[in-house]
């Protein structure tokens, strides 16, 4: 019989204390584990997404929400900017790229995103099945999105106005067609059902004419009259006061972004936000949330290092007896402190793996929830160098709780404790 | 085979105790008999090398325990010294066969399962093996107790009180047991008792 196989029955004899010093490892090392890799997987996944762009020109406002809204999508719009305003910017010798986008409603809660085609391009997403769209009222939906609402090429729909799903009431008429189905991408684009300017700008104006007609009943014969004229210049009208949410702009020349943002802010009525910029403050914020509860599971660590210590230095106190008659049978010191070891090692190592474990769990589960939510995916990955490093260090802490709670062994008295009733 | 000369013991509370000189060949049997409070146990570990004395000297099988190291004791005792305790010791997280089979495997790696279900039969334990320690009876520890004692086929065999809780019926099977096996491993067995049902069965008797 080897120590180990003595040591693992000491361990299972005493079922709930072994629970109780478990459940405290297992707590610590997968909220450790899951903060960790949290934390780094979402700063990769935000820059991801914010790698197309430099800037976003939008509405005044926060622009951290300007860059949630606008670039990843998890935010509400600050509001419109005019079209003709935003063109300008495009005429800028620093701009490379200047990507009008528009939204504001939404098929089930999942945005439908006015675009340009090459929008598409700036994520290296193509279409997997069907075609791109061509004209109005045609929408291409991401990956994600196709398989949340079982959508196929060929699928009729309504929008709803707003961004949730909750707050929209239908809008009449205006149905779109699906024309294709992107593959996945791994970026936000996976979440979104996206179609032409025009699209988003007509079920608009409709849904105003509509309000029109109806408070108009006492004009009808005048507007009748006039109806060419005045279609001409509701038209002439329209054009001049369409609006975007934001424009997305990549740079030519490094200096734009030293030079634009400010010009902007301070000449037009738009704001300029740099989601570099802004992702980085919000992962600051992030962080700081992140060490705060990696405080505490070390703290929780050293509890569940001080309980295996307890109930180690307990087990050994009531097995007096026992490491005498081992002593008896030819045991030698040394080994008994390795029978101790092993026990605090065996805990420390089932702990270990599975809070790891747990804490992965909680990735996955968080990954279901922000794939749901936001469209982000978190990957789950094999140990990475910081994870060891805890792993030596909960092994150490083991080590030092064995030794401290066995330091008994050392004046065992085996005569006198054979003797004890 | 064991041999003791002169040997004295002083306990804790400064109480001395001084004990008649033991000479015994292998295959011989010692009584020690004699009212509690005595040191009969005392000597039991003296011989066993668990205690040291204060003066005098005890040898098995050649070897002078005072000469041996810490380390060196252990291993002499775990090879050659079988124990059988007044009171019960045993490991409680391991079933009742586990237990002997942890006793065969210190100090030296042995797993002989002939010999564990051939002594088990013959102290009536073959239907406990697999049941935990503390599910036997008091007789069923006693006898599990004095085949630990015996298991690993010892030199010397020290028991200590081996019949106090047995049945008359069962207390004459582990007398003749113990007989037999000092007889088989040609070992030296002491046993200390005030047991009278035991002492018909001995001859050589050592009072203290």
């Amino acid at each position: 019989m080897r120590l180990g196989y003595l040591a693992y029955r000491n361990m299972v004899s005493k079922p709930l204390n072994l629970l109780l010093s478990l459940m405290l490892l297992m707590l610590s090392v997968s909220l450790v584990t899951f903060a960790l890799q949290l934390g780094k997987q979402l700063g990769g996944e935000l820059n991801k997404n914010i790698a197309p762009y430099d800037m976003v020109v939008g509405a005044k406002g926060s622009p951290l929400q300007l860059v949630l809204s606008s670039v990843l999508h998890i935010d509400v719009p600050t509001g419109n900017i005019p079209l003709r305003e935003a063109s300008e910017i495009q005429k800028h010798p620093f701009v490379k790229i200047a990507l009008p986008v528009c939204y504001g409603d939404n098929y089930k809660g999942y945005r439908i995103l006015g675009t340009k085609p090459e929008y598409l391009d700036h994520y290296a997403a193509t279409v997997g099945e069907g075609n791109m769209y061509h004209r109005s009222f045609e929408v291409v939906a991401g990956r994600a999105v196709a398989q949340k609402l079982e959508l196929k090429v060929g699928d009729v729909f309504t929008s709803a106005h707003g961004l949730a799903s909750a707050n929209g009431e239908a809008h009449d008429g205006h149905p779109y067609i699906v024309t294709g189905i992107l593959n996945p991408t791994g970026t936000v684009v996976d979440q979104l059902l996206i179609t032409d300017l025009e699209s988003i700008w007509e079920s608009h104006e409709h849904e105003k004419d509509h309000d029109e007609a109806s408070h108009g009943g006492d004009h009808e014969e005048e507007a009748h009259d006039h109806s060419e004229e005045h279609a001409h210049a509701h038209e002439e009208e329209h054009e001049d006061e369409k609006e975007i949410t934001s424009l997305l702009v990549k740079f030519k020349n490094p200096l734009g972004v030293v030079q634009l943002p400010r010009y902007i802010n301070e000449n037009t009525s738009m704001q300029a936000a740099l989601p570099s910029y802004e992702v980085q403050r919000l992962t600051g914020l992030l962080g700081s949330g992140v060490r705060t509860l990696n405080g505490i599971a070390f703290a929780i660590l050293l509890v569940s290092g001080f309980s295996i210590f307890i109930s180690l230095l307990k087990t050994i106190r009531e097995r007096r007896q026992e490491l005498a008659l081992l002593r008896t049978y030819g045991l030698r010191i040394r080994q008994l402190l390795w029978l101790a070891l092993l026990e605090g090692l065996f805990m420390t190592m089932i702990g270990f793996v599975s809070g790891w474990t747990l804490g992965r769990l909680g990735i996955w589960m968080a990954s279901s929830y922000m794939q749901n939510s936001y469209g982000y995916r978190l990957q789950i990955m094999w140990p990475d160098t910081v994870e060891w490093l805890l792993f030596g260090i909960t092994l150490m802490i083991a080590v030092i709780a064995t030794m401290f709670a066995s330091r008994s062994i050392f004046n065992l008295n085996v005569a006198k404790t054979l003797s004890d009733a | 085979m064991v041999k003791t000369s002169n040997l004295t013991y002083t306990h804790e509370s400064g109480e001395q105790l001084t004990f008649p000189d033991i000479s015994l060949n292998s295959g011989e049997h010692l009584l020690v008999v004699g009212p509690s409070g005595v040191g009969k146990t005392t000597l039991l570990y003296l011989m066993a090398g668990l205690l040291p004395p204060l003066d005098g000297t005890i040898s098995i099988d050649g070897t002078d325990l005072s000469t041996l190291t810490r380390k060196g004791m252990d291993l002499f005792r775990g090879h050659h010294i079988g124990l059988v305790f007044q009171q019960y010791h045993f490991v409680r997280s391991l079933a009742v066969e586990d237990n002997l089979r942890l006793r065969q495997s210190f100090p030296k790696d042995a797993n002989d399962k002939q010999r564990r279900l051939e002594l088990s039969e013959r102290l009536g334990l073959s239907d406990h093996l697999h049941k935990k320690v503390s599910a036997l009876s008091q007789g069923q520890q006693q006898r599990l107790s004095i085949a630990l004692g015996l298991i690993h086929k010892p030199k010397v065999i020290l028991a200590d009180e081996p019949t106090s809780n047995l049945d008359d019926v069962n207390c004459e099977k582990v007398i003749e047991l113990l007989k037999e096996e000092a007889k088989i491993c040609n070992s030296s067995l002491v046993i200390i008792t005030h047991d009278l049902r035991v002492m018909s069965h001995f001859e050589n008797r050592s009072m203290l």
